[in-house]
């Protein structure tokens, strides 16, 4: 499941790395205070995912898998500190075992590590809002949550080979070639993982995620009659109330530029969808240029700049451009509010 | 190990790392594994134990700051990235030079080699890109092929090749704790650092922990995998979950104890020079003049 060097282009892959940047980034602030409280835990699980990806576990018919854990980690520890432990998986094996292309860890940890986590996760939460609250539920839902998280992993690759693909395959024989081998290693990754977190539920329900009662609390009753709502455990505190994020917004704009400067190369230089229709139902002369078609930035590229690095700096430029404006009108609400 | 017969059917004792019971064969084929292959003699002697991954042959990449080669590496993978398919005279100059590193590391040949076989799912996916590839077909030895594929897919090879074999070099000419404080030196943030150096030290004696078991399902008849089975290994799985968080929970407990404030001390590591950044760059300085050059071409 690791893409190697070479599979994607080069402005693909950096793209990617910027989201996937992004995305360990907001994991990492989200995972709070599990993560500040210590490195010691979230690098215990990663060598746990690391570690169990070397079992070969039987999947029937004589034939064994080994798991990814996408899904078993989000269900263990939750998906934020799941994503950081995932990717700490990738780059050790990326840097130390020369398993998954230098270039293309930013496309895993976006596959692996954060798609596979969220979907695994939110199909797990929907599965459990459906199945009725029942212990041996929650090992079926996450179980559910890995056969999901597979193929959808797989499907977000083959929309990334779209884009930056090397070789001209055919997509739709892609699209199915792909579907079809990762919906059968889904049913092996669903069965691992029902299986390996019944056994923890066993031993060690308290140490599962989304087993916890959450949002549970303890209403006391004093002896005046007043009531007061206490959590049901001390961990379910922070279970239930993420800690804010405070700079999301930095981490949002550095996507921005990343994908404007990046995957704006990657744009068509044939006309987008509206303009395209436009043509066609024929009002195209309708609409008038408008009076920055001779500015700098006209039609996304710089004046003056040859090829795709002007198409980089419009990007650039046009973020920057869009987020300092931006910035300017909170600042005058701001400033009203302040007066009002 | 002498065990005595009322004990045999207790959990078998902790192989000692190197003992024979700790690394049957079949369970240790797995390329990636080789932190996890005990090294006897090493043990034996720890003034000359091999840390890791490192092959150390005290040459000059070896000496460089991780970081320049942390920089380095990963810039030459995006370099031989960005050489046009079928470019074939700017991927062999990329290759010579990365091989022109191999020879400066002083690297075994045959250790180099091993470690490649990582790359064999994806030497079976470039054989098969020629049968799927769309495009005009070429009849190859009585096989219609994409000659799209052909191109694609022979380049493919040849630029995962070199990726895998410059993350190689980077892993066995620097020690996974100087990695660790190269990545802090290219301010990757701390706490990431943080949890990666525990993964990394801990990755060895959890998968230490994960073979033991392997052995202890394969004593009791695990023999080859069975759906039955499945059951006995899960519950494996799940107990070493159990073990390694508790495990992280001591160890946050010591730090604790032990005066931990919240942030671990900066691991030790000295500044590039500008000539030792000058020396590790000029490896992917050369690749992106290939590179852009070929582009030009192309």
């Amino acid at each position: 499941m690791h893409v190697p060097d070479g599979f994607l282009d080069l402005t693909t892959s950096v793209a990617t790395a910027g989201i996937a940047v992004g995305a360990v980034g907001l994991a990492l602030r989200r995972a709070g205070r599990e993560v500040e409280a210590g490195p010691a835990m979230p690098g215990l699980v990663s060598a746990f995912v690391f570690a169990v990806q070397m079992v070969n576990f039987p999947v029937g018919a004589g034939t064994s898998g080994h798991l990814m854990g996408g899904a078993l980690a989000a269900a263990l520890v939750g998906p934020a500190t799941a994503v950081v432990c995932l990717t700490v998986v990738l780059l050790v094996q990326a840097l130390l075992f020369a398993d998954g292309g230098l270039t293309a860890l930013g496309t895993n940890v976006l596959l692996i590590a954060v798609v596979t986590v969220l979907v695994g996760h939110a199909v797990t939460r929907g599965a459990q809002r459906v199945l009725p609250r029942r212990p041996g539920s929650v090992a079926l839902a996450a179980g559910l949550g890995g056969l999901v998280s597979v193929p959808v992993a797989a499907l977000v690759f083959v929309g990334l080979y779209a884009v930056g693909g090397a070789v001209p395959v055919d997509l739709g024989h892609l699209a199915a070639a792909m579907l079809g081998w990762h919906l059968l290693i889904g049913v092996g990754e669903a069965v691992i993982t029902g299986a390996v977190l019944s056994a923890v539920l066993a031993s060690r329900p308290d140490l599962v995620r989304v087993a916890r009662p959450s949002g549970r609390r303890l209403v006391v009753v004093g002896a005046d009659g007043a009531r007061t709502a206490v959590a049901a455990s001390p961990s379910a505190e922070d279970a239930g109330a993420p800690v804010p994020l405070r700079r999301p917004a930095g981490a949002a704009l550095l996507v921005c530029l990343v994908v404007a400067g990046g995957v704006s190369l990657l744009a068509s230089g044939s006309p987008d969808g509206l303009e395209h229709v436009a043509a066609a139902v024929g009002f195209e002369g309708a609409a008038s240029s408008s009076a920055v078609s001779s500015g700098p930035l006209a039609d996304y590229a710089v004046a003056g700049v040859p090829g795709p690095l002007a198409v980089t700096i419009a990007g650039v430029a046009g973020v920057a451009a869009t987020s300092l404006v931006g910035a300017g009108a909170v600042r005058l609400v701001a400033r009203r509010r302040a007066h009002g | 190990m002498p065990v005595p017969a009322d004990r045999r059917a207790a959990p078998p004792p902790p192989a000692r790392p190197g003992s024979l019971a700790a690394r049957p064969r079949s369970l240790a084929a797995r390329p990636g594994s080789l932190t996890a292959r005990p090294a006897p003699r090493a043990l034996a002697r720890p003034s000359v134990r091999r840390e890791g991954l490192l092959l150390p042959t005290g040459s000059p990449v070896h000496r460089l700051p991780p970081q320049t080669k942390l920089a380095a590496l990963p810039a030459f993978a995006a370099c031989v990235v960005a050489v046009p398919a079928g470019s074939w005279w700017a991927l062999a100059t990329c290759g010579v030079l990365l091989l022109a590193v191999v020879v400066a590391s002083r690297l075994p040949v045959a250790a180099v080699a091993r470690r490649m076989l990582v790359e064999a799912p994806v030497v079976v996916f470039a054989l098969l890109l020629p049968v799927v590839a769309t495009g005009p077909r070429v009849d190859v030895l009585g096989l219609e092929l994409s000659r799209a594929g052909l191109l694609g897919g022979a380049t493919l090879l040849v630029k995962a090749t070199l990726g895998v074999l410059a993350a190689v070099v980077l892993a066995a000419t620097t020690s996974s704790r100087d990695l660790l404080a190269g990545l802090e030196r290219l301010h990757v943030p701390r706490t990431m650092v943080a949890i990666l150096s525990f993964a990394v030290r801990y990755s060895a004696v959890l998968v230490q922990e994960t073979r033991r078991l392997q052995v202890a399902l394969a004593v009791r008849g695990g023999g080859r995998p069975r759906l039955r089975h499945l059951r006995a290994v899960a519950g494996g799985v799940g107990a070493l979950f159990v073990r390694g968080y508790e495990r992280g929970e001591r160890v946050q407990r010591s730090m604790v104890v032990r005066g931990w404030t919240g942030a671990l001390p900066a691991l030790e590591s000295s500044p590039a020079s500008a000539l030792q950044w000058a020396a590790a760059g000029s490896l992917p300085a050369l690749a992106l003049v290939v590179a852009l050059t070929a582009r030009a071409a192309a």
